[in-house]
């Protein structure tokens, strides 16, 4: 049998039900996973008491025949959301200490699901990042190597911990969320599945804020099947957050038929941008090779203002985030570093707080929102985005999904792309756009690329039809047959 | 037009007044925690309200109606599309480092209100605007020697902000302006209007300029508590900026405190740099938009409001212009005297209208209570004036017997029937007395023969006195003059 | 719009953050090369555009008036670095 730690969500499930083993056995199997894995810098927190009650109360539960769609499967949880009573930090200093009176409601929907808190994982401090190397608790480190090359790499981010700790096996499943490409670039690179729901999908309500209008919680899994179980325990309409929509939460699970004859597949022509390296193009091409073997029709679409979105994004969520972390001021929880007047103390407070990347945020977001720069700067992000919006919708008139490359490269070596910030920012070219217009994204791994690191492809749905997505990413995932591993995985 | 004399020349005092009203409402804004007055420190307090991580605000449907219906009081345009935008500041009892507001599009748009100044004439100054927004916290300054203490429970409290346009010209009319507002806001049950505790606060945007020269540089003086010290900040920043102008200064455009125990207004002690708020749409809500079909229930709902009352109170009970204006300026009194008037048949409007403003509010005055708290209730002073009406008393005597109720908290009849204080209308007994008193002053009786008409008022005094003043008077008066021709 | 080492100053004062004199020559270089990028936007053309206020396409919410929340004070105060008497604590404000 596999080691319990490797199991899928699926299995795990079918396993537990079938009572092959206890919700306890798996549990141990993952904290001994978890400790294994240590120097990879995964977790801030770890938190194997909790998982040892959480998964007797599971055991407990399928005895009386009240299991849970979750029940019994151990989740790690990127540290940006609020856990009651555990630690929670942003991977920030300045959040020093803090343990939340509240639960996010998206850890709360899991908990009732039946699922058991592993630990709290590393980020991109405040997930402004896509490499986690801007963490106050130090870089996590990827799983995989480079062919032929031992040096550190990154897992991508800012959800790189719970990438990464999903591809190492220390876990089956994680969450993470995507402001402008936070799960599913990491995802990417580390060779797994991230799923970004449409925005109001899932409640914001206790997840530490980036962007408030971009912000969106998702699903870092092994497999779609995976992703799917896990959508449906962390969705739903919560009146505590203004943005979150009520609809009702469909069996996503049931969704992957494998059947997408008839479905219009759309290619953005714009996404083949300079320099993409060749082998990022030709498994892109592969993918529509795929779909189309697969009964779909795949048609090229046009999303002219493509080129836009990085750097609307890079104008918009500064400026949600300078406003989002004034509230870090060393008054009411996490670091106060002293100073004779409340604006001294503001300053040394947030000055030793924030690292350098936070920082260059808040900075010019507090810039692009100031007076005499709001228009050239924040309003006119804000029409670009609307044209953005447009190009999406225009497209979804003709087709039904959309297929690209999830990111422009492999992971990158630690240490790499550091002193350029635009260069790191080019990280998420391809995933920036759907948070900017609200809509599902997933991306699946598909290949290896030459340098022996996976490669992803991402599916782009239309608002709230993560079903069509999500069966689009199953038939991807079939017909790659993905099955690399990372050069380390917990336990062997 | 009200000019101020200055040692060069005249001068026009300009003002427009910012007054944010807290709203009638039991919860928060954007949270559930209680707004009531006066509770511990931070027990009123959310996890929203403190601003904790990943907290978010949701807006609270009555906040939205109140301000709606003292939009439709103040006759100004409803905006059926609001947005909420974000205030961006750094203070210690501003938990999220940024305060909810409206900025470019506020709920209420332009209105107006009309004024009725002390000389009679009536004026009408502009609203700008009306928004909603979050009160913050309260800083507490004098608890100890080196730190500040900070209590949130008003923090996400709901305020309107109510703008006029600078249509004031003097500390009379910026009181008048205060007075209508606030009547309006407790018609309308939208606001208590208390200045005391804070419900009610009032910035005040003055400048001066030479009549008809283009405005001049403003100052604001922030927060000032009472329509009294209003009026004083008024008249002593307006002198203050005279004599800076006719020094030969200029004004800055800075804000200032207003300081009651001194009556002067001062700059503000930390000169921060620039304001710049970087006011965005809050990404945590979405516009407020309003169905014009609601707006027109709550307009139809509306209570009648004192402009409507006034002239209705002129028209039905055939009062003053001047009484009308005085009854209806406080709702409560307004209601007291329509109670009173239609508490018993045939009351007489005038009678009770000079009841209320006379006897009722010299009472209130020197007890400093409220019409809810006074002993004598509309039904009470109903009792009273029938008595009267129906010659059981007579006025004078219904003065002692209103202020016996109002020590006793007994109605009428009951004070009347034990001190015994029946008018005397029996003439037999009435005339004994006369030809008594007559008799007893031939004097007096030659006197008024003789022509002198005064002398009567002596009798009819002695008369009374005689009466321990129960006699009807005009019955005395009958009498006498038929005993001594 | 080059941004230089005073007005980083001033938006670091309006960020209430501090940063010492080699700190705001990095963050001068870096926002110049970050806002001269985004310059790009620029050169689109979205005269007539209405800025987007929303990705959801649904109404703000509004909850009824009802007290459901608060009475927490430990909640509220458990976190804080300095209380006293029940109230968050902070160096004297001087206005
Ligand atoms: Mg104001
Ligand atoms: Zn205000």
């Amino acid at each position: 049998m596999t080691r319990l730690n490797e199991l899928t969500i699926a299995a795990a499930r079918d396993g537990l039900a079938k009572g092959e083993f206890s919700a306890r056995e798996l549990a141990e199997a993952h904290i001994a996973a978890m400790e294994s894995a240590r120097r990879l810098n995964l977790f801030i927190t770890e938190t194997p008491e909790r998982a040892l009650a959480m998964a007797d109360a599971a055991d407990a539960r399928r005895r009386r025949g009240e299991a849970g769609l979750l029940d019994g499967i151990p989740l790690a949880v990127k540290d940006l959301f609020c856990t009651e009573d555990v630690l929670t930090t942003a991977g920030s200093h300045i959040l020093d200490g803090f343990h939340p009176p509240y639960e996010s409601t998206v850890t709360a929907n899991l908990w009732r699901a039946g699922a058991v808190l592993l630990g709290k994982t590393n980020l991109d401090e405040f997930a402004m990042g896509s490499s986690n190397m801007t963490s106050h608790y130090g870089p996590v480190e990827s799983p995989w190597r480079r062919k032929g090359d031992n040096r550190p790499l990154v897992p991508g981010g800012s959800s790189g911990g719970s990438a990464a700790a999903v591809a190492a096996r220390v876990t089956a499943g994680a969450i993470g969320t995507d402001t402008g490409g936070s799960i599913r670039q990491p995802a990417a690179f580390c060779g797994i599945v991230g799923m970004k729901p449409t925005y109001g999908r899932c409640s914001r309500w206790g997840i530490v804020a980036f962007a408030s209008s971009l912000d969106q919680a998702g699903p870092l899994t092994r497999t779609v099947r995976d992703a799917a179980i896990m959508l449906r325990a962390m969705a739903g309409h919560d009146p505590r957050d203004s943005t979150s929509v009520d609809r009702p939460v469909p069996d996503y699970e049931a969704a992957l038929s494998g059947d997408i004859r008839g479905l219009r597949v759309g290619i953005p022509k714009e996404y083949r941008v300079d320099g993409m390296p060749d082998e990022i193009e030709a498994l892109w091409r592969r993918g529509v090779q795929w779909l189309e073997e697969a009964g779909a029709t795949t048609i090229e679409v046009s999303l002219p203002h493509t080129k836009y979105a990085l750097p609307t994004y890079y104008i918009i969520a500064p400026a949600e985030a300078s406003s989002n972390l004034a509230r870090y001021d060393g008054v009411r929880y996490g670091l106060r570093v002293p100073g004779r007047t409340p604006t001294e103390m503001y300053e040394a407070t947030r000055g030793e707080g924030f690292g350098a990347e936070v920082k260059r945020r808040v900075l010019i977001g507090t810039y692009v929102l100031s007076a005499g720069y709001y228009d050239a700067y924040y309003n006119k992000a804000r029409k670009v985005r609307a044209l953005i919006l447009r190009d999406f919708t225009e497209a979804f008139e003709s087709v039904d999904v959309l297929l690209t490359p999830t990111a422009p490269s492999t992971a990158f070596a630690q240490g790499e792309k550091m002193d350029d910030p635009i260069a790191m920012y080019l990280n998420d070219v391809f995933t920036v756009p759907a948070n900017l217009s609200g809509l599902p994204g997933i991306s699946v791994p598909a290949a290896m690329a030459e340098d022996g690191l996976p490669l992803g492809l991402q599916v782009i749905g239309r608002a709230f039809d993560e079903e069509t997505m999500l069966r689009v990413a199953h038939v991807i995932e079939t017909a790659a047959g993905f099955d690399a591993e990372p050069a380390f995985v917990a336990g062997r | 037009m009200s000019l101020i004399r200055g040692r060069t020349g005249e001068w026009e005092v300009v003002i427009g007044l910012e007054v944010h009203a807290q709203v009638i409402a039991d919860s928060k804004l954007f949270s559930g925690a209680a707004t009531a007055f006066g509770a511990e420190p931070n027990t009123q307090v959310s996890l929203v309200d403190a601003a904790m991580p990943g907290m978010l605000p949701v807006l609270n449907a009555r906040s939205v109606e109140q301000a709606v219906r003292t939009g439709l009081g103040l006759n100004a345009r409803i905006n059926l599309t609001s947005v909420f935008e974000r205030k961006n500041y750094f203070y210690p009892d501003l938990p999220q480092g940024y305060q909810i507001s409206q900025y470019l599009q506020p709920i209420v748009g332009e209105g107006e209100i009309t004024l009725d100044l002390p000389d009679g004439s009536v004026k009408t100054v502009g609203i700008e605007r009306l928004h909603l927004e979050q009160d913050a916290g309260k800083s507490l300054h004098d608890q100890h020697p080196n730190c500040t203490y900070i209590d949130l429970n008003r923090s996400g409290v709901t305020l309107m902000e109510i703008v006029s346009k600078p249509d004031m010209r003097s500390g009379d009319e910026a009181a008048a302006y205060l007075t209508k507002l606030r009547a309006i806001l407790r018609y309308l049950g939208t606001s208590t209007g208390n200045m005391e505790e804070g419900s009610m606060r009032c910035d005040i945007n003055l400048s001066v300029r030479r009549p008809g020269a283009a405005l001049g540089t403003r100052t604001e003086t922030k927060n000032v508590n009472s329509i009294r010290f209003v009026k004083q900040a008024i008249e002593y920043e307006a002198k203050r900026q005279i004599a800076v102008l006719e020094d030969g200064g200029t004004i800055e455009q800075e804000t200032r405190l207003f300081d009651p125990g001194k009556g002067v207004t001062r700059a503000m002690r930390t000169k921060e740099e620039a304001h710049d708020y970087r006011y965005f749409p809050d990404p945590d809500l979405l516009p407020l938009v309003l169905d014009s079909e609601w707006v027109e229930e709550l307009r139809r709902a509306l209570p009648e409001l004192p402009d409507a009352r006034k002239a209705r109170f002129i028209a039905d009970y055939g009062l003053s212009a001047y009484d009308a204006g005085v009854l209806v300026a406080e709702r409560e009194t307004a209601d007291y005297f329509e109670a009173v008037v239609r508490g018993g048949a045939g009351r007489d409007a005038k009678r009770a209208a000079n009841w209320i403003m006379g006897e009722v509010f010299a009472a209130l005055n020197r007890d400093g209570i409220d019409l809810a708290a006074a002993p004598v209730d509309a039904a009470r002073l109903g009792g009273l004036l029938d008595l009267i009406a129906d010659g059981t008393i007579s006025g004078r005597i219904a003065k002692d017997v209103f202020d016996a109720m109002w020590d006793s908290g007994k109605d009428a009849a009951t004070i009347v029937e034990e001190k015994g204080l029946k008018q005397i209308s029996d003439e037999g007994a009435i005339a004994a007395i006369v030809a008594r008193v007559v008799a007893d002053n031939p004097t007096q009786a030659e006197q008024f023969r003789a022509g002198n008409e005064k002398v009567l008022g002596w009798f009819v005094g002695q008369v009374m006195k005689a009466t321990r003043g129960q006699a009807n008077p005009g019955v005395v008066n009958r009498l006498l003059r038929e005993k001594l021709s | 719009m080059a941004v230089d080492r005073t007005t980083v100053a001033h938006i670091a004062k309006l960020a209430r953050i501090r940063i010492d004199a080699e700190q705001q020559d990095a963050l001068t270089a870096d926002l110049n090369n970050i806002l001269s990028w985004i310059e790009q936007l620029s050169e689109l053309d979205t005269e007539g555009v209405a800025p987007m206020t929303s990705v959801v396409e649904m109404r703000l919410p509004q909850r009824p008036d009802a007290v459901t929340d608060g009475n927490c004070r430990d909640k509220i105060l458990r976190n804080a670095p300095e209380t006293m008497h029940g109230f968050f604590v902070v160096p004297k404000v001087v206005e």
